[in-house]
């Protein structure tokens, strides 16, 4: 099996904001929550990069480990998934992801937590692959028709890579050797304890 | 003059146009975009989180990378359970111990058969209010940190969740009762809980627990008022942190709302630890004493003694009507 990730070729992006776009409606992402976005910095100054981020499906996902009630899994493509079923809305994901991945619905008393959102890589949740219910508490489940993540399919610089590892690693470190630079795999240090040489 | 003027202009011209063909290719040579591209690795030790700027309306996932959510794991899931399950079954092995071979401390003089008031309707609802939400809140917290490896194995993911999930919604709704209750408990025994002298004489004679040694003291003594400040202080930093988990973003980012969440678990273990203590002594650990939270009369002699400073100051104010226990005492002994 693969093991799925997202690669942000940051001297690429152009800070277009389609990816955070399609995932919107691709989702159908309520108001207010997104799970993704392009942050900007150095904005204005020289050296400025933009990065697409989203949950980047860790290795070792600090999010499933801190979990009070265990409702996080990862699927046989490395992609990880929770239960909206078992999710609380306790918020403690929110406090271990390095990267701000998980989203409360601001619902019920003062505004608490809901039950987290955050990207599925296109994979939905624990019910039957397109069904409803899938749809409905997670979005589309693209990777079970044997398409790629939305955000990354239409990327129109072609800066936001997903698929297997080792194979959007490749491709960027033709792209580096080929053009003589790279400002590097943003956030595969702290996400999968491994970076790409270039 | 008009000609000199031009010849200045022209020879500028050239020379600007000399400088700038040389300069060209030398710099384009070196052209690269990366130089000064932000790197990643540099950002992270310089501040250890990357921030931006975000078009989107949430401007708080400008946070781009903030690694340190792992030594809040490590904390959450190792250290937190090593202080809570050592404070907590340290607190209950003492007692068992304790109880084992002290046993429970006794009424010296039997009991007199004629109370005092120690804690009048109001006080004791507040006590009880504060305590039935404190336990509740101990619970739903405990279950927290070692529900998932306690509970969840016994009881399956679904039955774990909806009782987290209920457990959840208590422990927010009663934090306002609890901490309504704190504030009245600092409030109404403010009075009698201000360290003095005659502590340090009673913790000195170890507040005459082993033995049958019974240190003076006032109202409330050096045990009481050290359970009384781990209410208040306690009680306060665990509102505090509580309300900055349960406002997120309020006042504080997510390294906030860590540090929030590691003050909010180590004082709610200790307070846990210290309250199996209070509990146990209010209740099997000294005869007659839970009647003071009870019916909120104690038997005179009880007063006498573990706290005759007090029960002289009583029978001072109300005069020889209440005063009366003197030969009853005698009669007993």
């Amino acid at each position: 099996m693969a093991r799925m990730k997202f690669l942000c070729d940051a001297d690429r992006c152009i800070e277009c904001n389609a990816c955070v776009t399609a995932c919107k409606n691709e989702h159908e992402v309520p108001w207010g929550i997104n799970r993704r976005r392009v942050v900007t910095i150095n904005d204005g100054k020289p050296g400025e990069r933009s990065i697409s981020m989203a949950c980047m499906h860790c290795t070792d996902a600090p999010c499933a480990a801190v979990c009070p009630v265990n409702c996080f899994y990862t699927t046989a493509d490395a992609v990880v998934l929770h239960s909206k079923d078992l999710c609380i809305g306790c918020g403690y994901c929110f406090y271990a992801c390095p990267f701000g991945a998980p989203q409360y619905p601001k619902v019920g008393n003062f505004g608490s937590r809901g039950k987290m959102d955050k990207c599925t890589y296109c994979a939905g949740g624990p019910e039957a692959d397109g069904s409803k219910e899938e749809y409905e508490k997670y979005g589309a489940n693209r990777l079970a028709e044997g398409k790629l993540p939305l955000c990354a399919e239409m990327c129109s610089t072609k800066s936001l890579l997903a698929g297997d590892g080792e194979i959007i690693a490749q491709i960027y470190k033709e792209r580096v050797m080929k053009r003589g630079y790279g400002s590097g795999a943003w956030g595969w240090k702290t996400a999968y304890r491994e970076t790409i040489e270039s | 003059m008009a000609s000199f003027g031009r010849f200045i202009r022209l020879a500028f011209g050239a020379w600007a146009l000399l400088l700038l063909v040389t300069a060209v290719p030398a710099s384009a040579q070196q052209v690269n975009p990366t130089a000064s591209a932000v790197k990643e690795q540099q950002l992270l030790q310089e501040l250890n989180r990357i921030q931006g700027r975000v078009s989107i309306p949430d401007q708080r996932s400008g946070v781009l990378e903030q690694p340190q959510g792992r030594e809040w794991r490590e904390f959450r899931n190792v250290t937190l359970r090593w202080i809570g399950g050592i404070a907590i079954l340290g607190m209950i092995a003492a007692i068992v111990i304790f109880y084992l071979t002290v046993g429970m401390v006794r009424l010296e003089a039997g009991r007199s058969g004629r109370t005092i008031v120690r804690f009048n309707g109001f006080e004791r609802f507040v006590h009880w209010m504060t305590a039935s939400c404190f336990i509740v809140l101990a619970i739903s917290g405990l279950n927290i940190t070692f529900g998932r490896p306690l509970l969840l194995p016994l009881i399956g993911f679904e039955a774990f969740s909806e009782w987290s999930q209920w457990a959840k919604f208590a422990h927010n709704y009663l934090s306002f009762p609890f901490t309504i209750g704190v504030v009245l408990i600092f409030l109404m025994w403010i009075g009698g809980n201000i360290p003095s002298k005659v502590d340090i004489e009673w913790a000195k004679r170890g507040g005459g627990l082993i033995g049958h040694d019974h240190p003076p003291a006032y109202r409330f003594n050096g045990g009481q008022k050290m359970i009384y400040w781990i209410v208040v202080i306690g009680g306060g930093l665990v509102a505090a942190s509580g309300y900055a988990l349960m406002f997120p973003f309020y006042g504080t980012g997510i390294e906030g709302m860590q540090m929030a969440q590691i003050v909010h678990s180590i004082v709610a273990v200790l307070f846990v630890a210290a309250m199996i203590g209070h509990i146990y002594i209010g209740t099997i650990g000294m005869e007659g004493a839970f009647e003071a939270m009870g019916s909120g009369e104690v038997d005179v002699n009880w007063a006498r003694e573990h706290h005759s400073l007090w029960l002289d100051e009583q029978k001072a104010r109300t005069g020889p009507n209440d005063g009366q226990p003197q030969p009853a005492t005698a009669a007993a002994e």
